[in-house]
């Protein structure tokens, strides 16, 4: 298995950049995920890492070898598809020997690699059938197969869940992070789907208009975004960001005319945003945050309501499942002072020193 | 006892029902119209010149004259077997040609991305606009100076170089073909034309089988490019062997007819066979 380096890595479709210059360094047996929203080019990158898109400024590395200029078969990659691009034509076995055939296998170590990999994905009974006769969470098993079988130095996956259905998406999930740990190998994931970031990734790289916005485990994305985009991203509610003034003492003015107190010194007149994450307000009387509840939703074991503040900024918090509220109640919050966040004027957050 | 419950009958309103019988009137009339023509042709191999002739009209010939058959293929003026099978060879080799280029030059247009692609195309397609008739006079100087008027060479080969219409049409199809299973390919090791041959075509048999149809068809009915370029009755395909027949011969009516129910028959069976494929390509190619 290998790292992966990308150096000032660009991309140009005709006058418009969509990869605005990556620079990353990816570990030998990293599951990295990329998320981002649609159009982040977070797939493009992929696909660039892949081969599959040529590469207008940078380097690609991969196990300290330029692969800049490779044909996607030289670089020991793999790559799973969204809609898994199996050869319709063909059946499981030929879609999975079809890549050993093409790097000169013999026969016999064709069929046993094949083998070998349908016995882990649990596709032996599939394995003469068309893809047409496979249901979506087969087909991708197949998918995963096709690319186990060339036993890649890097896997990518490219939104390979985001076709299947909830439930057949959890099951993949813990495949996928199973696989990970058996091959020990180096993965690349692209996803828009936060939980699926959050549960595969060793690492996450939050993607914003072809640029990193922030690379980090998933609890330091998670509980310290680099920045409001982050914040707002990531998380589902994502995290309240409430635009404050600083006051004297360290303190914080909201809009609605509630202070909070700063978690980090700051100078007065400065405008801020205060990031608090949805579990970390509860409802106290004395809460300095207020809104009039707009809306409530019971997920069964909690429920996310969301409010209304003075400032116009929308909040969200989360409670127990059997908190009975109606639209228009009015509450108090307050923070966990701990666990909130502090962004300067440009979005970015403060830290201390 | 509960009543077995009805099927719910669907009631025609009144109104609905006598505008499908004058539907299918207005529409039985036009194939009547249609098929008229065919009906002549058919009963007219079957009779003799005076019965075709005769007032009033017969429409049913009485006797039927079958022998006409077995005469049509006796003659030593008309070698129609021989005109029959040529047909067969041009037209196999016009489908073959087509299917060959077109599907590589579709390929290159749909599936790959280059530079100037679409200015190429768009000049492929261009070449619809221009009249057969204004490239002739050129193309037919050029063939006589290399020696090769009167064989099939002019009037197939240029058809293993690419048609715009087949290339249009198998375009369309390409683009159906989904990017990832290339791209699949491509990490799989396959070279351009192996994707091409073993992961893309496969994709597209049914555009191939059209594109094979239609040029079938076409060919079938070509009369000018054959009246060009070959003098051999010999070599003539049906097209022009009975034209050529019916020009000498103008009095014998019923072979004509014979002849000329017998060169329809093939694609009557092939259009009875393939009307499925026949309207695919019609719809994909916007000519319906």
């Amino acid at each position: 298995m290998a790292g992966v380096t990308l150096r000032g890595v660009r991309k140009l479709f005709g006058a418009l950049e969509v990869i605005k210059g990556i620079d990353l360094d990816i570990a030998d047996r990293e599951l990295v995920v990329f998320v981002g929203p649609s159009g982040c080019g977070k797939s493009t990158l992929l696909r660039m890492i892949a081969g599959l898109e040529d590469v207008d400024y940078g380097d690609i590395l991969i196990d300290g070898r330029d692969v800049t200029e490779l044909a996607p078969a030289r670089r020991g990659v793999a790559m799973v598809f969204q809609n898994y691009a199996l050869y319709p034509h063909m059946t499981a076995r030929d879609n999975l020997a079809y890549g050993l055939r093409r790097a000169g296998k013999s026969r016999a170590e064709t069929d046993a690699k094949v083998l070998a990999a349908a016995r882990m994905l649990q596709i032996e009974e599939l394995l003469d059938r068309l893809p047409r006769a496979m249901s979506g969470g087969q087909r991708q098993r197949v998918a995963i197969g096709r690319a186990i079988v060339r036993e890649p130095a890097v896997f990518l996956f490219d939104e390979p869940l985001s076709n299947l259905d909830a439930s057949l998406r959890v099951e993949m999930r813990g495949q996928i992070a199973r696989l990970h740990r058996d091959l020990a190998a180096t993965m690349i994931f692209v996803t828009h789907d936060q939980v699926e970031a959050m549960t595969l990734a060793t690492r996450i790289v939050v993607l914003r208009a072809g640029r990193i916005e922030q690379t980090g485990t998933p609890r330091e994305i998670y509980h310290n975004p680099a920045n409001t985009f982050v914040a707002g991203f990531m998380g589902s509610p994502p995290m309240n960001l409430l635009t404050v003034t600083a006051g004297e003492g360290g303190t914080l003015h909201l809009p609605g005319g509630g202070t909070l107190a700063s978690p980090l010194p700051v100078s007065p007149g400065t405008t801020l945003t205060y990031g608090i994450r949805p579990e970390h307000l509860t409802p106290s009387d004395s809460g300095p945050i207020t809104g009039a509840v707009s809306l409530v939703e019971h997920l069964g074991d909690e429920t996310i309501v969301h409010l209304d503040s003075p400032g116009g900024t929308p909040l969200a918090l989360k409670g127990p499942g059997d908190w009975a509220l109606s639209l228009g109640d009015r509450l108090s919050l307050a923070p966990d002072p701990t666990r909130a966040r502090l962004f300067d004027s440009t979005g970015q957050r403060l830290s201390a020193g | 006892m509960t009543a077995t419950p009805q099927p719910r009958r669907r009631r025609t309103a009144p109104r609905k029902l006598w505008q499908t019988v004058l539907y299918h009137a207005v529409m039985l009339t036009i194939a009547a119209i249609f098929m008229l023509p065919f009906y002549w042709m058919t009963i007219s191999g079957l009779k003799n010149n005076a019965e075709i002739f005769a007032s009033p009209v017969a429409w049913f010939p009485d006797p039927v004259r079958w022998e006409n058959i077995p005469g049509l293929f006796t003659r030593d003026d008309f070698p129609f077997i021989r005109q029959f099978l040529n047909s067969c060879f041009y037209a196999g080799m016009v489908a073959i040609g087509v299917c060959f280029s077109c599907s590589l030059a579709a390929y290159a247009f749909g599936c790959l991305r280059w530079r100037g692609r679409d200015l190429v195309f768009a000049l492929t397609i261009a070449a619809l606009l221009l009249p057969a008739i204004v490239t002739f006079l050129p193309v037919y100087l050029g063939w006589s100076r290399i020696g090769l008027n009167g064989t099939y060479w002019p009037l197939i080969f240029p058809f293993f170089l690419g048609d715009a219409f087949f290339i249009f049409m198998l375009r369309q199809f390409f683009l159906g073909v989904p990017r990832e299973i290339m791209d699949a390919a491509r990490l799989d090791g396959a070279s351009e034309f192996r994707i091409f041959w073993q992961i893309v075509l496969p994709q597209v048999r049914t555009a191939l089988a059209i594109v094979a149809l239609f040029a079938i068809v076409y060919t079938w009915h070509e009369f000018f490019g054959p009246l060009i370029y070959l003098q051999d009755r010999q070599d003539f395909p049906l097209s022009l062997g009975l034209f050529v027949f019916r020009s000498q011969h103008a009095v014998e009516w019923s072979v004509s007819m014979t002849g000329a129910f017998f060169t329809a028959l093939p694609l009557f069976i092939l259009f009875f066979f393939t009307q499925r494929l026949f309207q695919q390509g019609l719809a994909t190619s916007g000519l319906k």
